[in-house]
């Protein structure tokens, strides 16, 4: 018994060993074939992303003024040492933290909520899902500029309903409208993204809870919310990136008056307005990171897989 | 059925081909010298009346150069922004270029424009005026020609103050005395966190005989003088003197409280006077006007210039039609147009005692007198640096703690000096 298990398991190796072979000098192919085909894709991203992204990296450990051409000189991490010891850093760091955190999460729930009713309607399907998604096909600028003209005293509907102040002179009530402009504006990309992930959801399941007796309530938490969840993580990923880069808006609301600049912000007045092209790349590479980072943690550590990518892709 | 399909491809072809060269169309529109004669692109802030010079610059011209006027945005910041991003791109379509003063070093510092030599030179200094003159020096060189100036007046009302003040503390106790009898009082000026709270602390330091930088710009002083005019501008700002708004009027504001009734002093620029005889007929009736207090009893005021001066940039295909055309732009008969339709003042002396100034500028003396010993912003390459973080750091003028203050802005203003300072 044991010796015929033996033989047969010397007999099945080489064989598999062989059949492996055989298999993966066909995978091999397979494989260096996608290579060749993403290659020009590949190449591409390549030249228009790692280039830049090293130049910054090297203007940043420069003394880089336009302001002063003669005296450019190499600097190593002093630039880094100075923006990082720089209190509008820190101040406009904690300000494009608490817009992405606020808007994000507030995003999630709005967005949930909206995908919900777009899957769910019956009636006029289409209609309701083209006007959930206007806000988002409105030029962000554009957008912005009818927040401002809406929240100016004397000619806007809003700030006409709070009293004569001007809420955009100050500090508090300018964060909170440049939060509800980002919210009003990416929410139906959330809630895109988010019917994405309800498609997944199988009726039979939903049915099957239903037959056991869950809630309503109970079928959201314990039956949708789980299938959904890659979903969830690619659309709460992209959104975080995408908040974190928040730039126009301030830029057309409050143009980053009583301490409202974003990082973008700020490396645009160091890099445009100031001409220093060192501590503005420095600025540059310091947000470059800190998206990596999130990137990072949403993708190892909530496990976040790009979509369409399979489950053997991942590992 | 093959034939068909080549044909539709063929002509889905041409229609592309023509497509393109549509495109191309204006492109090669705008590169275009058309008949030998160069175009010289003159980029300057909106000016209404600014086309009916160039064009009498092209007629003067006579086939030599024709100027094309490109409008840039009318914020100050955005002009330079447009200007700076093309530059550092090295840009040959930009030749004549509208400076404010304050950009001059900063421009010429970066290699973008060409030093004014000899003949161009020599037509540039001839007749102007030198504070502004001043303006146009970088390193002891020419690199633009005065087009135009500016500088604040003080506006008064003379029901309310029968001789105007010569000093701060003059001022502040009239305006004390009439809120005291329960008229209006408030001294209006601009103090938004901007750059003109920069002038008006930088025309109280210089009349203070203070010093922000050195004479050549490149190290910081911030003396006694300084640090006095911080106190002022503390004092000034906390001795219940000014409008409520005053942390955050910029020009027009100042103007429209003023316009209010509730002032009785006005620290702005001449436009406000024929804005306010057109606006407010009965209040501009009853206002004068008089040199800007000064610092100490006896010694006069310095007060801060502003303007524009035209410069020829170094990557120009045409730089002495540029020369040429910015000549003839701010020439003396173009500058007394301009004055006159535009309100913006001369740079060139002579052009105040012509007649034809008096019934537009009737304040023209007090404006010569005050342009003959005015103030300059500190000429420095890194002046819109060392501007942001100052507007910064003065801003509220009313939480300033003058020796506090003055360490804070010393150091700042050094790190903008040395490329090392992160702007808000």
């Amino acid at each position: 018994m044991s010796a015929t298990s033996t033989a047969a398991k010397h007999r099945a190796q080489p064989l598999s060993r062989a059949e492996k072979a055989r298999l993966s000098e066909g995978k091999r192919a397979e494989r260096r074939l996608g290579w060749l085909l993403c290659a020009p894709a590949a190449i591409v991203m390549v030249a228009v992303t790692a280039y830049p992204i090293l130049y910054s990296v090297w203007l940043s450990l420069q003394r880089y003024d336009l302001k002063f051409p003669d005296d450019r000189e190499f600097v190593g991490l002093s630039n880094y040492v100075t923006v990082l010891g720089n209190q509008y850093w820190w101040t406009a760091f904690g300000v494009t933290m608490l817009i992405t955190v606020v808007t994000v999460v507030v995003e999630l729930v709005l967005g949930m909520a909206l995908a919900l009713v777009m899957h769910r309607t019956l009636v006029g399907r289409g209609i309701v899902r083209t006007s959930a998604l206007i806000p988002y096909g409105i030029v962000t600028v554009v957008a912005a500029f009818s927040w401002r003209y809406a929240w100016t005293p004397g000619t806007g509907y809003l700030a006409n309903l709070f009293s004569d102040s001007a809420p955009l002179t100050e500090r508090a009530s300018s964060l909170a409208i440049i939060m509800l402009a980002e919210i009003w504006k990416t929410t139906p990309f959330m809630a895109l993204l988010l019917m994405a992930g309800l498609a997944l959801v199988p009726e039979d399941l939903l049915k099957a809870a239903a037959m056991d007796g869950a809630t309503a309530w109970q079928r959201f938490t314990k039956v949708m919310l789980p299938v959904m969840k890659p979903a969830i993580l690619v659309a709460l990923l992209f959104r975080t990136l995408d908040a974190f880069r928040v730039f126009d808006n301030i830029y057309v609301l409050t143009a980053g008056a009583n301490e409202t600049s974003s990082v973008s912000m700020l490396a645009y007045n160091n890099l445009i307005k100031g001409l220093n092209l060192g501590i503005g790349s420095t600025m540059s590479v310091l947000i470059f990171l800190t998206v990596a980072i999130i990137a990072f943690v949403f993708v190892k550590l909530f496990g976040t897989a790009a979509p369409g990518s399979s489950e053997e892709g991942r590992r | 059925m093959r034939k068909t399909r080549r044909t539709a491809w063929r002509a889905r072809r041409v229609g592309a081909a023509a497509a393109a060269l549509a495109l191309l169309g204006p492109l090669a529109a705008c590169g275009g010298d058309e008949g030998g004669t160069p175009t010289i692109n003159l980029y300057y802030a909106p000016e209404q009346n600014l086309q009916k010079v160039v064009d009498d610059c092209n007629a003067e011209a006579a086939g030599r150069y024709r100027i094309s006027y490109q409008v840039l945005p009318r914020g100050a910041d955005d002009q330079r922004v447009q200007m700076v991003r093309r530059l550092a791109a090295e840009d040959d379509g930009m030749d004549v270029l509208g400076l404010d003063i304050t950009w001059t070093q900063e421009f010429a510092s970066a290699d973008w424009i060409l030093e004014w030599t000899g003949d161009n030179q020599a037509q540039a200094e001839q007749g102007t005026l030198a504070g502004p003159l001043a303006s146009a020096e970088y390193q002891d060189k020419l690199f633009a020609a005065p087009k135009n100036t500016n500088v604040q007046l003080l506006w008064y009302r003379t029901d309310l103050v029968p001789q105007p003040p010569s000093t701060w503390d003059e001022m502040i106790q009239q305006s004390l005395d009439l809120k005291g009898q329960g008229k209006p009082y408030q001294v209006i000026t601009m103090g938004a966190q901007y750059e003109g709270l920069v002038v008006l602390y930088n025309t109280i330091t210089v009349s203070a005989g203070g010093h922000i930088l050195d004479d050549e710009g490149t190290d910081v002083v911030f003396d006694q003088g300084a640090v006095r005019g911080l106190e002022i501008l503390h004092r000034f700002a906390t001795a219940g003197v000014t409008s409520p708004s005053f942390t955050n009027s910029i020009e027009d504001d100042a103007r429209l409280q003023f316009q209010g009734g509730n002032a009785a002093f006005q620290l702005n620029w001449p436009f406000v006077y024929p804005a306010m005889q057109e606006a407010a007929p009965d209040l501009a009736a009853k206002v004068r006007w008089a040199r800007y207090p000064g610092v100490d009893a006896g010694t006069p005021s310095k007060v801060t210039i502003g303007g524009y001066n035209l410069a020829v940039s170094r990557y120009s295909k045409h730089p002495q039609e540029a020369f040429d055309a910015a000549l003839c732009l701010r020439n003396a008969e173009h500058q007394k147009f301009s004055a006159i339709n535009d309100g913006v003042p001369p740079t060139i002396e002579s052009v105040y005692a012509d007649p034809e100034m008096t019934e537009a500028y009737p304040m023209k003396d007090t404006i010569l007198e005050e342009l003959r010993d005015p103030a300059t912003r500190p000429l420095s390459p890194a002046y819109q640096n060392i501007s942001t973080v100052m507007s910064a750091t003065l801003s509220p003028p009313a939480s300033i703690r003058p020796e506090h203050t003055a360490n804070e802005l010393r150091k700042s203003i050094k790190d903008a000096l040395e490329s090392k300072g992160v702007l808000p």
